[in-house]
């Protein structure tokens, strides 16, 4: 019993300790987006925010969770109950998962595997089930056409996400999202690669369901899509679910992008600054991008949805991937 | 070890009951959830084995892309359960028949199943030119070496079933409204706007 508790209970102890402080920051983090949320875009209106719960309303978030804890979980009889309260917490559990292979700073990272790039487009890709699965069972009509409206926009906009990380790992050599950030990228090679960061940043607003490609929700149009018949903790799991989608798909920008943990632009006199501290500061950049973008654009109509993700950035990001192979070829800087 | 294999048993466990449970489950919809547990599963088991690049790729392809739109067509289908289990019992006599020719035959080809004795040597011998490398280095030089013409065959065969499919499906209907992005992006203000100085009192 002693050996088995030496050779597994040590490290489930450390690993479980682990897997909660990442939850515990995920979710805090989560909490207090919903806080800048509101203020930015207060901000950008001309208002206030959240600003009576606490100093600067810091406790607004806080408050929220308790107000949806304490409200009455209602279940349409018509639903079907199983799928209807397993959608949330599929939705919510996905959120969580890809964050395993995130790396926060060097050796800073829950599961350092070897295909961590194709495990988080995995989990991502399947964070659709959650929507589709809330937009069937709640058997109402507005939830049905917002689960289709999502599942075709995740899966139109995964095809372009996929060529884009081909084209990172073409330039990187590994799919270990530690080598990733770690990879030499002189300049030119950055520049190959910015149009397919401006493509990925479109491309994960609508792969988060975010405006202005926020049709599965669509307020004005079908009332609120999918999660119109949740209430209570099924619809907080569902909502914090999409906040901590929304910061991996910032996270995974900033790895397969922006250099995750190292000082921006390679400024090596920064290097003193915690490595999680640049990584937090880029992965903010990008949400401050979420919430700009919701301030500025209008809902975009479902053709051109469609019309953009097939027609613009499939084609565009297929050439790109041919460009860049070519590229590297010509010139010898295939690395490995 | 023995952590493993009780990772084996419960992924195998799953994935065995998830796949009776598809063709059991009355609601299309419930059948099509449990296949993607099952398919979930049988990536569970690729990584036990070690095998994490087809372990994702089967997670990204089949769990990610084609059981979405699986469950999409199911969940679009307006079908009457109680009438497509009316007439099922109907075909039981034929189903009958043909599993068991099948069950015969596989009885019959097991029975005889025989390794040539240099067969059994290399029997899970590693191929010593992929010692060191992961298996996605492993898979990609086996592919784009000594199968580069299988494997683009296997491409150009799916391109031209993708190809099929369109043109078997795609009908053009007359008179419907489409925006064309670059008419509008070539339009003028001065093609279609006249402004008129008006005088007061003598407009229509």
């Amino acid at each position: 019993m002693l050996d088995l508790w030496n050779t597994y209970g040590v490290w489930t102890a450390w690993t479980l300790l682990y897997i909660v402080l990442i939850i515990v920051g995920v979710l805090l983090s989560v909490a207090y987006l919903t806080y800048a949320e509101r203020k930015v875009l207060g901000g950008m209106q001309r208002r206030q925010g959240p600003i009576t719960v606490g100093p600067f309303g810091l406790l607004q978030p806080i408050a929220d969770g308790l107000k949806l804890f304490s409200k009455e979980t209602v279940i349409p009889s018509q639903a079907n109950r199983v799928v209807f309260l397993l959608a949330p917490v599929i939705l919510f559990a996905l959120s969580l998962m890809a964050w395993a292979v995130i790396p926060f700073d060097r050796d800073w990272v829950l599961a350092n595997i070897n295909v961590g790039v194709l495990y988080l487009f995995a989990v991502s890709s399947m964070g659709v089930y959650g929507v589709i699965m809330a937009g069937w069972a709640s058997n109402s009509r507005y939830a049905f056409l917002g689960g289709l409206r999502s599942a075709s926009q995740m899966v139109s906009y995964e095809v372009s996400m996929g060529l884009i990380i081909v084209c990172v790992l073409l330039c990187t050599g590994s799919l270990n999202l530690q080598d990733i950030v770690l990879a030499e990228r002189p300049v030119w090679m950055q520049a190959l690669l910015f149009p397919m960061l401006i493509v990925f940043l479109i491309s994960i607003l609508a792969e988060t369901n975010r405006a202005p490609f926020d049709l599965p929700e669509g307020e004005s149009e079908i009332t609120g899509g999918f999660m119109v018949e949740y209430s209570a903790m099924a619809f907080a799991l569902f909502f914090l679910g999409e906040y901590a989608n929304m910061i991996l798909m910032s996270a995974m920008t900033t790895v397969l992008f922006l250099g995750g943990w190292l000082p921006p632009f390679g400024m090596d006199f920064l290097a003193f600054v915690p490595g999680i501290v640049w990584f937090a500061l880029k992965t903010a950049a990008i949400l401050f991008f979420f919430i700009w973008a919701r301030a500025t654009l209008p809902r975009f109509r479902y053709d051109q949805l469609m019309r953009l993700g097939w027609k613009v950035f499939l084609p565009f990001t297929l050439i790109w991937v041919v460009l860049t192979a070519g590229v590297l070829l010509t010139f010898d800087a295939l690395p490995g | 070890m023995i952590i493993e294999a009780l990772a084996f048993y419960a992924l195998a466990g799953i994935l065995t009951l998830s796949a009776l449970l598809v063709i059991t489950v009355r609601n299309p919809v419930h059948s099509v959830l449990f296949l993607i547990l099952g398919f979930f599963n049988a990536a569970g088991l690729f990584v036990l084995l070690g095998a994490e690049f087809i372990a994702m790729i089967l997670v990204i392809v089949y769990v990610g892309a084609v059981a979405v739109l699986f469950l999409f067509v199911v969940m679009m289908l307006d079908v009457s359960f109680a009438d497509l289990r009316k007439g099922a019992m109907q075909y039981v006599p034929i189903g009958l028949v043909i599993g068991a020719i099948l069950l015969s035959e596989l009885i019959l080809v097991y029975s005889v199943w025989g390794f040539a004795p240099e067969t059994l040597d290399n029997r899970a011998a590693p191929v010593e030119k992929f010692e060191g490398l992961t298996n996605t280095e492993a898979l990609g030089n086996v592919l784009y070496t000594d199968y580069i013409f299988p494997f683009q065959l296997a491409g150009l065969i799916l391109f031209v079933a993708m190809i099929g499919a369109i043109v078997l499906t795609h009908r053009s209907r007359p008179g419907v409204r489409k925006q064309s992005v670059a008419d509008q992006q070539a339009r003028k203000a001065s093609d279609v706007l006249e402004i008129r100085k008006v005088q007061t009192g003598s407009g229509a």
